[in-house]
C-alpha cells in the first residue's frame, strides 16, 4: 500500500493535467481540423458515401464548426466511434467535439463531466405497424400486440412502462440486434416494432416494400440528441453551441446557401447582417472567430433545414417528417436564442 | 490347419472366382457410404440437406444476383428482388480495401500489397529463407512499406485513422503474427529459465495477458492509456492497437512454445550441454527446431485465431472489412444487405485462414523426418 499510494496520485495528477488542455480553440487551429467523434455508421446522421465522404445530419454539424473555426467546412477529421468509447475518447481529449447521436441526459451532462450545446435532432422512440393491421392508427390501439424489442435497452423500459401507463398488455418478442429485429419483424414473427423513431425509418426504409408499413404519430419517450464537448473550455463550448444556433437561425431568417451572399448585401434587414457578420457588429470576435464564422457555416454547408431535408428528409428514403425538428414558428420546438 | 500351398509354373495361374469386391467408384461408395443401414440414412439426409441449401444458394448468390448496373439498394431489388445484391460491395470496393486512405496515394498502398507478398514469400518459402542475408532484404522491404504507407520522405502523410478495410487487416494480421513469434520464443524460454527474474517477470507477464480478454485491451489502448500519457503526446492509436495484440499474441503463443519444449526429451538438452554448446546455441541449433516442430499446430491455430481477432477493433472504431461493410448497408442507399455483407466477409477471412491452415499442414508433413 505504502508503494500504491504515491503511484496513483501520480498517475491521478498525469490524468488531471492530460484533461485540462489549454485551449480547443487554438488546438483545432493549431492542428488545422476539427477532430469530430460520430457514428460508425447510422442512416441519416453519419455514414459514408459510396465514394467515402462522411454524409449525414451530425456530418453536417462538424463540418459547420468547422467552417466557423477554420473557414473551411471540409478541414474535418472524422472519428467514428462506438457508443461504448464514445465518452472516454472525448474525456480523453482525442477528439474536440462528439456529435454522435447521443441523448441528453442529467447523469451525462454532469456526472460524466461533458457538456451538451444543444440539440440537433428531438428522437423520440415510436412503433412501426404494418398497414396491412387494420384499424390499428395510434399507438393506444396496440393492446395485447406482440412487440419485437431489443433487450437490455431504455427502449425496453420505455415501453413497459408506457403499456403499463395505459392498462394495455403486450407480449415481448425479444431480439438481440437491429438487422435480427428487422427480419423478425418482416417475417411477422411480432405485429410491431419499436426503437428510436428515426432509426424506425431506417429500418422502414430497408425492408422489402417500405409503403406497407407506417410509423405511428405517438412518440413515447423523449430523447434529446446533440453535440457534446469536454467541461473547462468554454469558449469551445460557446462556438459548438452558436454553430448550431446559426444554422437554425440562418433557417428562420430565410438564409440558405443558395442566398446568403446576396442577403447579406441588403442592408434592410439587420438580423440578416448580425447573422452573417456585415453589420460590424463584432459578434465573431465576441466568439474568437472571424466575423464571417456564420457565413461559411451558411454557403458552405447550410441552413439547419437545408441539411434536414438533404439527410433525413422527406426526398432522402428515410422520409422523416420535421414534426418536432421544425421550427418553433412551423409548430416544431427547434428554438434557437437570437444572435445578436 | 496349415494352409495348403500350390506352387504353379510360369505363364499358368489357378482358375479362382473373381475377388468379391467391385472396383472403382461404386465400390468407394458402398464402403463409405452405405456401409450399414444407419450409415445410409445419415448419407441420405446429409444429401437432401445439401441438395436443399446448395442450389437456393448458389441461386441467390449466382444466378438471380445483381452486381454491375445498379447504384443503391432499390435498383438491385428494381432488377432481380430475389437475388443477392453485390453491387454495394463492387461500389465500394476501394473503401473495402482501403479505408479512406486518400484516393490519390493508394498507388503507394499497391506497392506495399507487392512487397508483404516478397516478405511473405521470403518468410514461408525455404529456398528463399536458406538464401544469406536475405533477412536484411526483408527487413528492408518491411521499412519500405511503412515509409510507403505512413508517408515519409517528401511523400504526402497520411494519419492512420484514414486506413481501412483489408488493407488495415493486413496491417494488423501481420504485424501480429511476425512481432509475436519472436517475443512468444523469448516469453516461453524466459518463463523456463532458471533465473527467477526472467521466469517470474515472463510468468507474470504471460499470465496476466492471458487472463484478459482481447477487447478489454483494446478498450485500455483506445481509451485509458491517452489519461497516463502526458498531454499533448499524440501517441497514434494504430500503434498502440498493434502493440496490444502483438503482446495478446505473443503471451498465447509463449504458451503453445512452452509445450512444444517441455515435450522434448531432457537428453536432448543434456546432449546439447555435452557437445558444450552454450545456452544460446544449443537452443537455436538443438532443441528450438525440435520445439517449434512439435508447436506447429498450436502457433498456426493461434495465428488463425489472432486474424479473426482484429475484427475486433471494429469496437473501438477503427473500420476494418466488417466496419466499413457495416457502415455502407447503415447508409440509406445500401440500407441492410447484411447477407450478402456476412458472405463477403466471410469468403475473406476463409481464404486467408485456410491457406494458413493448409500451409501448417505442408510444413508439418515436410519437417515430418519421423523418430
Amino acid at each position: 500500500m505504502k508503494i500504491l499510494l504515491p503511484l496513483a496520485v501520480g498517475i491521478a495528477a498525469l490524468a488531471a493535467t492530460s484533461a485540462a488542455s489549454a485551449s480547443t480553440l487554438s488546438d483545432v487551429r493549431d492542428a488545422g481540423v476539427v477532430k469530430c467523434g460520430v457514428s460508425t455508421g447510422l442512416a441519416g446522421f453519419a455514414t459514408p458515401d459510396d465514394a467515402g465522404n462522411w454524409q449525414g445530419l451530425d456530418v453536417d454539424l462538424c463540418r459547420a464548426i468547422a467552417a466557423a473555426t477554420l473557414g473551411d467546412a471540409t478541414a474535418v477529421e472524422f472519428v467514428p466511434l462506438t457508443s461504448k468509447v464514445r465518452f472516454e475518447v472525448l474525456k480523453s481529449g482525442e477528439i474536440d467535439v462528439l456529435v454522435r447521436t447521443t441523448t441528453w441526459t442529467l447523469t451525462r451532462d454532469v456526472g460524466l463531466g461533458l457538456n451538451f450545446a444543444g440539440v440537433n435532432y428531438y428522437d423520440g422512440q415510436g412503433f412501426m405497424v404494418p398497414t396491412s393491421l387494420e384499424g390499428v392508427n395510434s399507438a393506444l390501439d396496440l393492446d395485447g400486440a406482440s412487440v419485437c424489442i431489443q433487450t437490455g435497452t431504455t427502449t425496453e423500459l420505455n415501453l413497459s412502462e408506457y403499456f403499463r401507463l395505459n392498462n394495455m398488455a403486450y407480449e415481448p418478442v425479444p431480439v438481440e440486434t437491429s438487422a435480427e429485429g428487422r427480419s423478425a419483424y418482416s417475417a411477422g414473427r411480432c405485429d410491431i416494432y419499436t426503437t428510436d423513431a428515426s432509426a424506425l425509418a431506417a429500418q422502414r426504409s430497408g425492408l422489402e416494400d417500405p409503403s406497407a408499413h407506417k410509423i405511428l404519430p405517438e412518440i413515447i419517450s423523449k430523447e434529446p440528441l446533440g453535440p457534446v464537448v469536454r467541461h473547462g473550455d468554454d469558449q469551445w463550448l460557446d462556438i459548438v453551441k452558436w454553430s448550431h444556433n446559426a444554422m437554425l437561425n440562418a433557417e428562420e431568417l430565410g438564409v440558405t446557401s443558395a442566398n446568403a451572399v446576396e442577403r447579406s448585401k441588403d442592408a434592410s434587414n439587420p438580423a440578416v447582417q448580425k447573422l452573417l457578420g456585415t453589420a460590424d457588429a463584432g459578434l465573431g470576435a465576441q466568439l474568437g472567430l472571424s466575423e464571417d464564422w456564420a457565413m461559411n457555416i451558411i454557403t458552405q454547408v447550410g441552413n439547419y433545414g437545408e441539411s434536414f431535408e438533404r439527410n433525413v428528409g422527406a426526398d432522402t428514403p428515410l422520409k422523416l417528417e420535421r414534426g418536432l425538428n421544425a421550427l418553433w414558428t412551423n409548430g416544431g420546438i427547434q428554438y434557437a436564442p437570437p444572435i445578436k | 490347419m496349415s494352409e495348403q500351398t500350390r506352387e504353379y509354373p510360369v505363364g499358368e495361374s489357378p482358375e479362382l472366382p473373381a475377388p468379391n469386391h467391385q472396383p472403382g467408384a461404386v465400390k468407394w461408395v458402398m464402403e463409405n457410404l452405405f456401409s450399414s443401414i444407419p450409415n445410409g440414412i445419415v448419407t441420405i439426409l446429409g444429401l437432401a440437406f445439401l441438395y436443399m441449401v446448395i442450389p437456393p444458394f448458389i441461386q441467390w448468390a449466382f444466378i438471380d444476383s445483381v452486381v454491375l448496373g445498379a447504384e443503391s439498394r432499390q435498383e438491385c431489388n428494381a432488377i432481380n428482388p430475389d437475388g443477392a445484391c453485390w453491387a454495394f460491395i463492387y461500389r465500394r470496393w476501394d473503401q473495402f480495401v482501403y479505408g479512406f486512405y486518400p484516393a490519390d496515394e493508394r498507388w503507394r498502398v499497391n506497392i506495399s500489397f507487392i512487397l508483404v507478398a516478397i516478405i511473405v514469400a521470403i518468410a514461408l518459402v525455404e529456398r528463399l529463407r536458406a538464401i544469406k542475408g536475405i533477412i536484411w532484404v526483408a527487413l528492408a522491404l518491411v521499412v519500405a512499406c511503412i515509409i510507403l504507407i505512413v508517408g515519409f520522405f517528401g511523400l504526402e502523410r497520411v494519419p492512420t485513422n484514414k486506413f481501412g478495410g483489408f488493407m488495415l487487416t493486413l496491417i494488423i494480421g501481420l504485424t501480429g503474427i511476425f512481432a509475436s513469434l519472436p517475443i512468444g520464443i523469448v516469453l516461453a524460454l524466459s518463463r523456463l529459465s532458471t533465473l527467477p527474474i526472467f521466469s517470474i517477470f515472463a510468468t507474470i507477464f504471460i499470465e496476466f495477458i492471458r487472463g484478459v480478454p482481447l477487447i478489454t485491451l483494446l478498450f485500455i489502448a483506445s481509451t485509458l492509456l491517452s489519461y497516463f500519457l502526458p498531454p499533448g503526446t499524440n501517441f497514434d492509436l494504430l500503434v498502440r492497437v498493434l502493440i496490444m495484440v502483438t503482446l495478446f499474441s505473443a503471451a498465447y503463443l509463449a504458451e503453445v512454445i512452452r509445450g512444444g519444449l517441455a515435450a522434448i526429451p531432457r537428453g536432448q538438452y543434456e546432449a546439447a550441454d555435452a557437445l558444450g554448446l552454450s545456452y544460446w546455441k544449443s537452443m537455436r541449433l538443438v532443441i528450438l527446431p525440435q520445439a517449434l516442430k512439435i508447436s506447429i499446430p498450436g502457433i498456426v491455430s493461434s495465428f488463425i485465431g489472432l486474424f479473426k481477432d482484429t475484427t475486433l477493433v471494429l469496437i473501438i472504431g477503427l473500420l476494418d472489412p466488417l466496419g466499413i461493410g457495416q457502415a455502407a448497408i447503415a447508409d440509406v442507399k445500401w440500407i441492410a444487405l447484411s447477407n450478402e455483407l456476412y458472405v463477403f466477409i466471410a469468403i475473406f477471412f476463409f481464404i486467408f485462414c485456410f491457406s494458413m491452415s493448409r500451409y501448417s499442414l505442408y510444413l508439418e508433413r515436410k519437417l515430418h523426418t519421423g523418430h
